[in-house]
């Protein structure tokens, strides 16, 4: 690895780049050759740090000081007083709500912001994921490494289960146990499959782990291998993801050249190989049937399960499917063993989860925090609090699908346990809060609306059900519906739960029903009144209040 | 396409401009060559035809069966398993596009930042629903699931330009850049 005196890192997340990060870039490139620094100076991009504030940033180091928000204009001066003479400028520096002159992030990982613990993002935003040295000088592949020289896959396996560590996609299986399962399935050959095919609305932390540190994704991944006996592996990439596309590609073809993916694993006796396959836009293939028939050249159709892909997964042979954000948990449990895993999260959910925060608050972004983080927390802390002080009528836990939480009970813990105990899921992490303004029948429409156009139409509860509940929340926000369709509402949903054949149609009435649990009156209030307390869903014409009254007995 | 993260920031794809030239049959020749003659490649060489054509002709479909259908082999395809899977996929179209694609985020996230007030104002600002192509052939409405940019929602993209934290008067500036 080459020595710099500094590096300079530029943010190129979604808002650094149309904020102009590329002309600052490059702006940067002409200045530091125009100084004569490029020996002494590195200069890169980094990717989503979680923070969404004077972007774009200019960070440099060793200092870790973050200049922000940078316009090409101020490069100039940039690099002449910081890097040419070593000054740091003051006004320039990017604000924080963070002690001066520490980096909101970099804090946090010191402890200094309460309850953030970054396990899976430790490299992100701090290598350059385009370099498997960065990754190495991060202890990249000591994990794999160890796991070859030390441990057998029984072995390996036994420490996976003992960490506690939980699917990260969203149901919260055992990892060790899916492991032994596939493990000790007759058939060869087995798969790993890592499910990368993130397209839960509002979710967007396995982006940032495949485009901030790739390496880790591949290295896990192998390690899998390794622990259930597969030689194959496929990352199944959702079609958007052009970039983490890319940067898996590159870390694929780094690692092969490096002896560390491929034939005889740092000269072992042991296999494995990576294909990248890229999606075609379709929620439906995030469901992990779908996902393999899609890999196959199919339809992205969910088979009828059992049998599930532990024992008759890809092409028909065992397969383990994982979600990115659980494999990234592999390598630090290896490294650092299942006891250290115990130490973070709750003592039924270890370790820490990824969360997406959303909405009606005053920062939006990523965060990764131990389990047992309550909403509230999420919200001052993370969220910097509601916007315009406005008050917290409901948060949405998990995505499209996820439960909804009314704002009294925001005191929740986020661990499985005790949303499990709520009749709630945490789903796959994604919080959406949402303030007084927002319309429960709206937010119900359009969460039904993406699931009637995600359906994959294979079993009729689903196709049907999604269909006939827009139908009637259309109904609701038009008032045009009576009050007899809340039940048919309740029946469609109780049905679709029981009766659809994947995880949609299952989870898709949860918002539905959730809201008529805890929001009924002001559902009944569109359907009774003919308003809409937030003004937002468009009825019909006021009607007289003698009709309504009568309306009214009626029901 | 360059790799490292910052060449990315806008790509114009190459190939709308001369898709009247495009020799479907040579697309598709080079999609195979890439991915190999298997039913697992369908999809990406489907992805490939896509993505340099703008859209998947009728034509194209014949041509894959064509080249990928190999009985000898034991890989039997036929015209109707082609079309399934082209119109299974969000990603594909199956009619040509306008110039410009707008993909425009309709998921819970952008709707609550706001997003139904920016739908509204593409809407009237173009005169077009979602999934209309403007008589012109200047523009594309298009929806799309969650692009994963919720943090700047709301969120569209205009072909490969992304506009996020967009408030409804900011549209008409932005559709005027596109002429």
């Amino acid at each position: 690895m080459k020595a710099f005196r500094s590096m300079v890192l530029v943010s190129s997340d979604s808002t650094s780049l149309q904020k102009g990060a590329r002309d600052v870039f490059l702006k940067l490139q002409e200045e530091i050759r125009a100084f004569g620094l490029s020996e002494e100076v590195a200069l890169n991009t980094i990717c989503d740090i979680g923070c969404n504030e004077g972007l774009p940033l200019v960070i440099v180091y060793p200092e870790a000081v973050a200049y922000g928000p940078v316009r090409p204009d101020d490069v100039h001066i940039l690099v002449e007083e910081h890097l040419s003479k070593g000054q740091i400028n003051r006004e320039l520096l990017a604000l924080f709500h963070a002690p001066a002159d520490e980096i909101a992030w970099l804090g946090a990982r010191r402890g200094a912001l309460p309850a953030e613990q970054r396990i899976v993002l430790e490299r992100s935003g701090i290598v350059n994921p385009d370099s498997l040295e960065d990754y190495l000088s991060y202890s990249g592949y000591q994990a794999l490494h160890k796991v070859l020289a030390e441990m057998t896959p029984a072995e390996l396996i036994a420490e996976i289960d003992k960490s506690g560590l939980q699917g990260r996609g969203g149901a919260g299986f055992p990892t060790g146990r899916k492991w032994a399962f596939v493990a000790n399935a007759p058939g060869q050959p087995k798969y790993v499959i890592c499910n990368a095919d993130e397209s839960e609305p509002g979710t967007f932390k396995d982006r940032v782990i495949l485009e901030g540190d790739p390496f880790s994704i591949i290295e896990a991944m192998t390690i899998a291998g390794y622990a259930v006996g597969a030689s194959e592996g496929y990352i199944y990439v959702r079609g958007e993801y052009l970039r983490a596309y890319q940067r898996l590609a590159n870390a694929i073809q780094q690692a092969q050249a490096r002896g560390m993916l491929g034939e005889h694993i740092f000269g072992k006796n042991f296999d494995f190989h990576i294909s990248l396959h890229a999606g075609a836009g379709a929620y439906i293939c995030g469901e992990e049937t779908a996902l393999i028939e899609s890999i196959e050249g199919k339809r992205g159709l969910p088979r009828a399960r059992p049998p599930y892909p532990p024992t008759w997964g890809l092409w028909g042979k065992p397969t383990l499917v994982n979600n990115v954000e659980t494999l990234a948990n592999i390598p630090p449990i290896v490294r650092q063993g299942a006891e250290w895993y115990h130490e973070f999260g709750t003592l039924k959910n270890t370790g820490t989860k990824v969360f997406t925060i959303l909405g009606n608050v005053n920062s939006t972004g990523l965060i990764e925090a131990p389990f047992g983080i309550t909403l509230r927390e999420v919200i001052d802390i993370y969220g910097k609090g509601m916007k315009n002080s406005g008050k917290l009528k409901l948060t949405q836990v998990g995505g499209s699908s996820g439960s909804i939480i009314p704002g009294n009970l925001q005191d929740t813990p986020l661990d499985y346990e005790s949303l499990h105990r709520l009749g709630a899921a945490l789903g796959s992490g994604a919080l959406l809060f949402c303030n007084e303004d927002n319309c429960v029948v709206d937010l119900a429409k359009i969460l039904m609306q993406f699931f009637r156009f995600e359906c994959c139409a294979k079993c009729t509860p689903c196709r049907v059900g999604t269909q006939q509940t827009y139908e009637i929340l259309t109904r609701i926000s038009e008032d045009k519906a009576s009050i007899d369709d809340l039940q048919v509402l309740q029946k469609l949903g109780a049905d679709m739960q029981q009766i659809s054949n994947c995880g949609l149609g299952q989870a898709a009435p949860v918002p539905v029903l959730d809201i008529l649990k805890y929001f009924r009156a002001e559902v009944e209030e569109h359907i009774l009144s003919h308003h809409c307390p937030t003004g937002i869903c468009p009825m019909g014409k006021p009607v007289p209040v003698g009709s309504m009254v009568q309306q009214t007995a009626l029901s | 396409m360059g790799l490292p993260g910052i060449d990315l920031i806008s790509s114009q794809e190459e190939g709308m401009d001369s898709l009247k030239e495009l020799d479907i049959a040579n697309v598709v020749r080079r999609a195979v060559e890439i991915h190999g003659k298997t039913r697992e490649a369908l999809i990406p060489i489907l992805s490939e035809v896509n993505r340099v054509a703008g859209y998947i002709p009728q034509e194209a479909l014949a041509e894959i069966r064509r080249q990928v259908h190999e009985p000898d082999e034991g890989l039997f395809l036929s015209d109707s398993q082609l079309f399934s899977i082209a119109s299974f996929y969000q990603m594909f179209s199956l009619q040509p596009l306008g110039k410009h694609v707008i993909r425009f985020c309709e998921n819970a996230p952008c709707h609550v930042m706001g997003g139904r007030h920016v739908i509204k104002a593409i809407q009237e600002g173009l005169g077009l629903n979602p999934g209309e192509t403007s008589a012109d052939g200047m523009w594309s409405l298009v929806t799309t699931s969650c692009l994963g940019l919720c943090s700047v929602g709301p969120v569209f993209f205009v072909d490969d330009d992304l506009y996020g934290n967009i408030a409804p008067d900011l549209v008409r500036e932005i559709l005027g850049r596109y002429r």
